[in-house]
């Protein structure tokens, strides 16, 4: 397998505050990883410096082989990664479909006055990203509720469309922040089939933040655990289940 | 996808022949000369309120700097016209054209502003090109420029506010509107969807300043005489009231509020006070009640009625 | 030696001239710096760039007005009077207008602060005519003269009645219960509220200070001009936001000093380049601030979180 993305001694300092330490990752093109910590560990921060949203301090991303330091969130889309996020941030006035039409962005080549004189390209790439669209949100059984207002749909449903949503992007490398939280154990369950369906599918690396531990210990075929910022442990959920570190970092003691 | 198509076409005819009726209103003298001149202003006002739109409603930054792009395009064209007696269409263009740049020159350092800040540096913006016109004397200064060639006519109005609205539906409904409505719902998100939320930005920002441009120069050749002092921000509120009250990110919004701002001031012209006050509490009544405005996102097409009527016959995902 | 002589003459009279504009500079200043401290404070509390506030200074310098010239108060009681009453209209307005909004989006608050803005300028207009009123002239034998610059009698007054403020104010902010209780509300509305801050007391309470403040900057501006009109209010209104930002919105002492350097970049452009660029100066400045530094002279910048 092939190296998909490496991060080398990455860290991001807030006003003299260490919120990501040598952060040291590699993904492989096909990987389903899991990055797991306490609260306020820095997971959240990783992404950001990942996705661009935050420069790390320093340290290097490589992504397919180039660095990524320096590009902002937009061009790190571009260049095949996306992400959703753990607080969803959802196009909440638009329609569910507008919100995956979207994220096609960056895949619809027509100029401003084909769109303005409806010539062109327009009608073409507007009916294929319409197909798509619809075709992503089947997926995620969010066809029906295609036309409904995105504030408006129930929890589990939002969080579903926050993936769907970064699917459109078309990305390389997916990145999930929390996707199961606030799910009840039926609706995660469901979720696990659901991206390890999506890997397959679309030929995904994916890494995912989550705290519902049996989510991640599920499917995650390996994992890094991030404690004050720094990774203390890593390896495959059996070795990490065993690992006293990480037994340490999440039930206390010396 | 073909019912777009057609909606257009249904959307043409109807506006030619509102055209023709209001033609020849005109022509056969049935509007007093008053309210000919406010069927103009009614037009230009549209052109406005919807360029204003596309920024503060669907790409949700908040500008105040209207009127100083409009005075941009009313200088440069009548200073076209009255100087040079270029055609009015060139004339209109070229103004169009300056606004459109200006805009793209101060939106690019502006347009990282958020929210309050940029409304209020907006509105700076505006007050600086208002106060350097007013000190350039050879368009005439604080005195205002004379002498401009009446080349407004009903007809040019009509068709130029048509064009915008044609412009701006088309561009609002497309993969870069929808990129300026991505950033108006949530700016993080949408550029971690791929979108350059700075170009985006500055586009809206600068086809809006484009527009306003033409209006002014539309305006302008309505009267012999402009002054600085018709384009403050005062002039930008106004622009402001019928785009909120119609609705932020409805164009049949901001037809509706330019017509009824319109009417309603040039109805109660003789008591302007009064005119305000009125303006003043329906502002906040509808911010109580309404704060969408009339339309909220809604479009005249896609309501039920229209919608059974054009609808027909298409496939079911559009 | 003569050409140095000339030299030396002609910078004597430009330091001259600099020295008067500055106290010019300051007197306007410290009219600024009273709205902007009812600005910044209103924002400090409830983000809400109050567009009615120059609105609210107008209305003082009307109500100062009348308490003049149909009352025949002397000055100090037509202040205490303007300040009282125009404290409850900002109290009213607030309670009126912007308490049913506390949870809208802040754009709609911004829009109905307009529409609150066009209600008082016309309103008032109704009732005493758009035509601009004269104040009667008040010290204008008196004035000091140092070193050849003089401060005329308006000028110590604007002076003395502005430091009086800030100590009175400087003393309810940081010493009494209820101006803890203002800070805590500005710092974190909701953390002050668990603490058992009645927020919705505490901002009616910075409404009606700032209300108060701009007042009596009102009626000090109708002593130092003589002429008052129901527009008034927009310019000056405009320029103490400005003087806020320049400042640090939502600090005290920020809005002061910046009102100060704003009242002398204007008054230096008026009399060295040209009065008609004094507006465009002051929004220059407000472009340029947003621009290098947003936070003010004495603000923190603070990341978005994501």
């Amino acid at each position: 397998m092939s190296e998909l993305l490496r991060t080398e001694n990455v860290s991001e300092v807030f006003g003299g505050l260490k919120a990501v330490t040598d952060f040291n990752i590699h993904l492989d093109r096909g990987e389903l990883v899991g990055l797991i910590g306490p609260n306020g560990a820095g997971k959240t921060t990783a992404f950001n410096m990942l996705t661009g949203v935050y420069q790390p301090t320093t340290g290097t991303i490589t992504f397919e082989g180039e660095s990524i330091v320096g590009l902002k969130p937009y061009q790190v889309t571009q260049r095949g990664i996306a992400r959703t996020f753990q607080n969803i941030r959802l196009f909440s006035e638009l329609t569910v479909l507008e919100n995956v039409k979207i994220a096609f962005h960056y895949h619809v080549k027509y100029g401003i006055l084909e769109s303005v004189f409806r010539i062109g390209r327009y009608f073409k790439e507007e009916e294929a990203i319409e197909k798509e669209a619809h075709s992503l949100l089947k997926i995620f059984h969010l066809d029906d509720k295609a036309d409904e207002v995105a504030k408006n749909l129930p929890y589990g449903a939002q969080r579903r469309l926050e993936i769907a949503r970064a699917l459109a992007a078309k990305p390389k490398l997916l990145l999930l922040d929390e996707p199961a939280a606030g799910m009840n154990p039926q609706e995660t369950k469901e979720l696990m089939d659901m991206i390890r369906w999506i890997r397959q599918e679309f030929g995904l690396t994916i890494l995912l933040i989550e705290h519902d531990m049996s989510l991640v210990m599920g499917i995650c075929e390996r994992i890094y655990v991030l404690e004050y910022g720094e990774i203390i442990a890593q390896g495959t959920p059996d070795e990490i289940k065993k690992n006293p570190e990480v037994i340490r970092a999440y039930l206390g003691g010396e | 996808m073909k019912y777009l198509r057609k909606n257009d076409c249904i959307m043409l005819a109807f506006s030619v022949v509102l055209f023709a009726v209001l033609q020849v209103l005109i022509t056969e003298r049935v509007l007093s000369s008053f309210w000919q001149l406010n069927l103009l202003i009614i037009g230009i006002n549209i052109i406005l309120a919807a360029s204003l739109n596309l920024i503060n409603g669907y790409t949700g930054q908040f500008s105040l700097g209207h009127a100083g792009f409009m005075a941009v395009g009313a200088y440069v064209g009548v200073v076209l016209t009255a100087n040079f007696h270029m055609p009015f269409a060139v004339a209109l263009i070229a103004g169009g054209i300056a606004a459109g740049f200006l805009g793209f020159l101060v939106g690019i350092p502006t347009l990282r502003l958020r929210g309050d800040y940029l409304a209020i540096a907006t509105l700076g913006l505006g007050e600086i090109i208002r106060i350097v016109i007013m000190n350039i004397q050879y368009v005439g200064g604080a005195a205002g420029f004379k002498g401009i060639p009446h080349h407004t006519t009903f007809a040019w109005v009509f068709f130029i506010m048509l064009f915008t609205l044609f412009f701006i539906k088309n561009f609002v409904n497309s993969n870069h509107g929808r990129a300026c409505l991505a950033i108006r719902e949530n700016e993080i998100a949408a550029e971690s969807m791929g979108v350059n939320t700075t170009k985006y930005k500055v586009m809206a920002f600068t086809i809006g300043a484009a527009f306003a441009g033409v209006a002014g120069g539309l305006f302008a050749h309505c009267f012999y005489l402009i002054s600085p002092a018709s384009f403050t921000f005062m002039q930008t509120f106004n622009y402001l009231i019928m785009v909120v009250m119609g609705g932020l990110g409805s164009i049949t919004g901001s037809i509706a509020g330019a017509f009824v701002v319109t009417f309603i001031s040039a109805a109660l012209a003789s008591w302007p006070e009064f005119r305000m006050i009125i303006y003043a509490i329906a502002l906040i009544l509808l911010m109580f009640y309404r704060p969408q405005g009339l339309f909220g996102y809604m479009e005249i097409t896609n309501m039920g009625i229209f919608r059974r009527i054009f609808k027909k016959g298409e496939t079911p995902h559009e | 030696m003569r050409p140095l002589t000339i030299w030396k003459e002609l910078s004597m009279e430009v330091w001259h001239q600099v020295l008067q504009q500055l106290i010019n500079g300051i007197s306007l200043g410290s009219i600024y710096a009273l709205i902007a401290l009812g600005y910044t404070m209103i924002y400090g509390i409830i983000k809400l760039i109050n567009f009615a506030h120059g609105d609210i200074y107008m209305v003082g310098a009307y109500i100062g007005f009348f308490a003049i010239t149909q009352a025949h108060l002397s000055v100090v009681p037509a202040l205490l009077i303007s300040l009282v009453v125009t404290g409850f209209l900002g109290m009213l307005v607030e309670r009126l207008a912007y308490k049913p909004l506390r949870h809208a989006p802040r754009i709609s608050v911004l829009i109905t602060a307009i529409g609150v803005s066009f209600f008082l300028e016309y309103t008032t207009m109704y009732f005493v005519s758009p035509t601009p009123r004269t104040f009667p002239a008040m010290f204008g034998d008196v004035a000091v003269t140092v070193g050849g610059i003089v401060i005329n009698g308006q000028q110590m007054l604007i002076l003395g009645i502005t430091a009086v403020l800030m100590v009175i104010l400087t003393y309810i902010v940081q010493k009494t219960k209820t101006g803890k209780a203002m800070r805590a509300a500005s710092f974190d509305t909701e953390t002050a509220e668990l603490m058992g801050i009645n927020s919705d007391r505490i901002i009616s309470i910075t409404f009606g200070i700032g209300s108060a403040l701009a007042a009596v900057a009102g009626v000090l501006v109708g002593i130092y001009y003589n002429s008052i009109d129901p527009l008034m209010g927009i310019m000056p209104g405009l320029k103490a936001f400005v003087a806020a930002v320049l400042g640090g919105i939502g600090i005290l002492p920020g809005a002061v000093v910046g009102g100060l350097i704003l009242g002398v970049v204007e008054a230096l452009v008026s009399g060295f380049i040209s009065s008609t660029f004094r507006d465009a100066a002051a929004f220059a400045i407000l472009i340029l601030v947003l621009l290098v530094r947003p936070a003010g002279i004495f603000g923190k910048n603070t990341k978005e979180k994501v």
